[in-house]
């Protein structure tokens, strides 16, 4: 990136502002399509998806439940009915396949609220902020199935916005709006990625989820890297790039293996020079040329 | 400072500082958790008028069951269900109705239990008249227009469980001095709580109410007995032996329990037992149709 330049100006130049934007696009309509999908009954009376991200059930038949609420309730000391049980196994298996993040970057509705902060702290050069650790989550993550042990009940779903935002759009938001601004302005001004980054133990939960999954973005051609930074300044979660981007030298493979990356594909986005690609975790191979060889060797890490 | 690292001024700034950051988080975390504690205590504070759907077990034990899905809301066929919104009273997320509001028609198929997917709506509630959602009461006696000798009965009338949950208890009417109170009583063995009846109350304000179970029911002590359903069931008296009255009176007078009472200067004749009394015709057709319909009724 040049200097004071805007990430993905090469990229733009390079591949148009449609395929600079690709995957943007693609979570933007993935984002609003299953919004969509949940609102069409109650605003259309076309019934294809009841329910909420909590559970639902798809075309009366399919049905999806949210494995982190049932946690909560196994916490609480209650043993949910199949439905439920059957519903998280699905989508327990849904995001080991594609990436556990994958619901915080292509499903939640907060990551649209809180990506907008992140563009405007980047135009109005918004700095710092409060400086806690993005380990913040997992404590929080084990506070709030604290709190169902103890208090045998599933307590943070009282004030969790994710799922507040999302009943909110689909059965009538009451105050929650106050929730969504408060998020944004967390973002805006408190911290960087403060939510989605630091704070939100449902990310934590499909974090943890996801350092398993298949489906990976890697730094296919990282040879090409001219380090412009452009995929540093739009990853929620920059420190995942680092170890494959950079670690030719040290024998680790491109594949982007940190449960944080989230597979939104902005860095393949925003990269002028096509380095990134989705792949899977099968495919990390590191390419070592070995010294006073003329050949190379095959390194899995 | 802990001991070791001494020697190296740049390892023990730097662990200061990730101390630091760990605690700083840990202290804000503990908060938070301490805070959602004391909320979710006070989150179960059930308001009178929310009424949990059918099948729902105590508030306790159906805010650790309930994910809060909405999909009992959404197979509810007379909108009567829905979710609590931030800034309502009611645990966030959670279904209830206002009885005054969309009162529930006790469907026979029960379907927001059916849709329960947590099984937090009690799937073993098959039976619509064995919910138990809440209990009506007659809260207000003196706007009750029945209290006041006026016909009305509309609660009585409405009642899906309609002679069992309510009945009406003749009274006397002290004011005419002649004609008698209907009387609407409330049964807990067969009211369900649906909340027909106050949302059928003619009364501006419903004079009575559906309140969740916790609020409307008292409880006799539970070693209490009632000594004459114990002899009922037992066939003859459990504590002191079933003995005649004996009435110390003097010579020549004697006493008709449960008939005459005193009786002076009569020879002792054997008692004759008096007829059973006709019970009495009662005014309400088993039919509701036919109170409307009779002529000029209403």
């Amino acid at each position: 990136m040049e200097p004071g330049g805007r990430p993905g100006a090469e990229a733009i130049k390079q591949k148009g502002w449609i395929g600079a934007h690709r995957f943007l696009i693609l979570r933007r309509v993935s984002q609003l399509a299953i919004l969509g999908l949940f609102l069409a009954g109650p605003w259309l009376g076309i019934w294809i998806v009841e329910g909420n991200l909590a559970s639902s059930l798809t075309l009366g038949v399919l049905p999806l439940s949210d494995p982190l609420v049932l946690l909560q309730v196994f916490a609480s000391g209650h043993l949910p009915a199949s439905a439920a049980l059957i519903g998280a196994l699905i989508v327990l298996i849904f995001y080991l396949l594609v990436g556990g993040r994958v619901y915080c970057s292509w499903v939640c509705p907060i990551n649209i609220v809180t990506d907008l902060a992140e563009w405007l702290r980047r135009r109005l050069h918004i700095k710092g902020g409060a400086n806690f650790s993005d380990k913040t989550r997992y404590w929080l993550l084990g506070a709030i199935l604290l709190v169902a042990a103890v208090a045998g009940s599933v307590a943070w779903e009282l004030v969790n916005p994710v799922s507040m935002v999302y009943r909110g759009l689909v059965f009538g938001m009451g105050l929650a709006w106050g929730v969504v601004v408060a998020v944004f302005l967390l973002d805006l001004f408190i911290g960087r990625r403060a939510w989605c980054g630091h704070l939100c133990p449902v990310g934590a939960f499909y974090g943890l989820l996801g350092e398993g999954a298949v489906l990976r973005v890697a730094a296919v051609r990282r040879e090409r890297c001219d380090d412009c930074m452009d995929c540093f300044a739009v990853c929620p979660e920059h420190q995942v790039i680092k170890p494959a981007l950079k670690g030719a030298d040290k024998g680790v493979g491109p594949v982007i293996l940190s449960g944080h990356c989230t597979n939104c594909g902005r860095c393949i986005d925003v990269c002028g020079r096509d380095v990134f690609a989705f792949s899977t975790r099968y495919s990390n191979h590191s390419r070592l040329v070995v010294p006073g060889a003329n050949q190379k060797s095959e390194v899995s890490s | 400072m802990s001991k070791g690292d001494k020697g190296s001024g740049g390892l023990d700034a730097a662990r200061r500082r990730f101390l630091g950051i760990a605690l700083r988080s840990a202290v804000g975390v503990g908060l938070v958790a301490t805070t959602l504690g004391v909320y979710q205590r006070q989150a179960r504070a059930l308001p009178a008028t929310a009424i949990r759907p059918p099948g729902a077990a105590d508030e306790r034990s159906f805010q650790g069951a309930c994910i809060r899905c909405g999909l009992c809301v959404r197979d509810c066929p007379y909108d009567t269900l829905k979710l609590a919104q931030l800034g309502d009273d009611v645990a966030l997320g959670t279904p209830y109705f206002e009885a005054r509001r969309i009162p529930c028609e006790m469907c026979d198929d029960i379907p927001c239990v059916k849709a329960c997917p947590t099984g937090a709506l009690d799937p073993a509630l098959t039976e619509i008249d064995n919910a138990r959602m809440g209990l009506a009461v007659v809260v207000d006696q003196e706007a009750c227009i029945a209290f006041q000798g006026l016909r009305c009965e509309v609660c009585f009338n409405v009642c899906p469980i309609r002679g069992e949950a309510i009945t009406l208890n003749y009274r006397h009417n002290d004011r005419s001095g002649r004609h008698a109170l209907f009387i609407p009583i409330v049964h807990s063995r067969a009211c369900t709580g649906c909340g027909k009846c106050e949302k059928a109350c003619i009364l501006e304000e419903a004079a009575i109410k559906v309140f969740p179970m916790a609020l409307a029911k008292g409880l006799l002590g539970r070693h209490y007995r009632l000594g004459w359903e114990q002899k009922a069931e037992a066939g003859k008296a459990l504590v002191t032996p079933d003995a005649p009255h004996q009435y110390n009176l003097p010579e020549g007078a004697r006493y008709e329990h449960g008939g005459r009472g005193l009786i002076v200067g009569e020879r002792s004749s054997p008692p004759v037992p008096p007829a059973a009394p006709e019970p009495p015709m009662s005014p309400f057709p088993a039919d509701p149709l036919d109170t409307l319909n009779r002529k000029g009724g209403l």
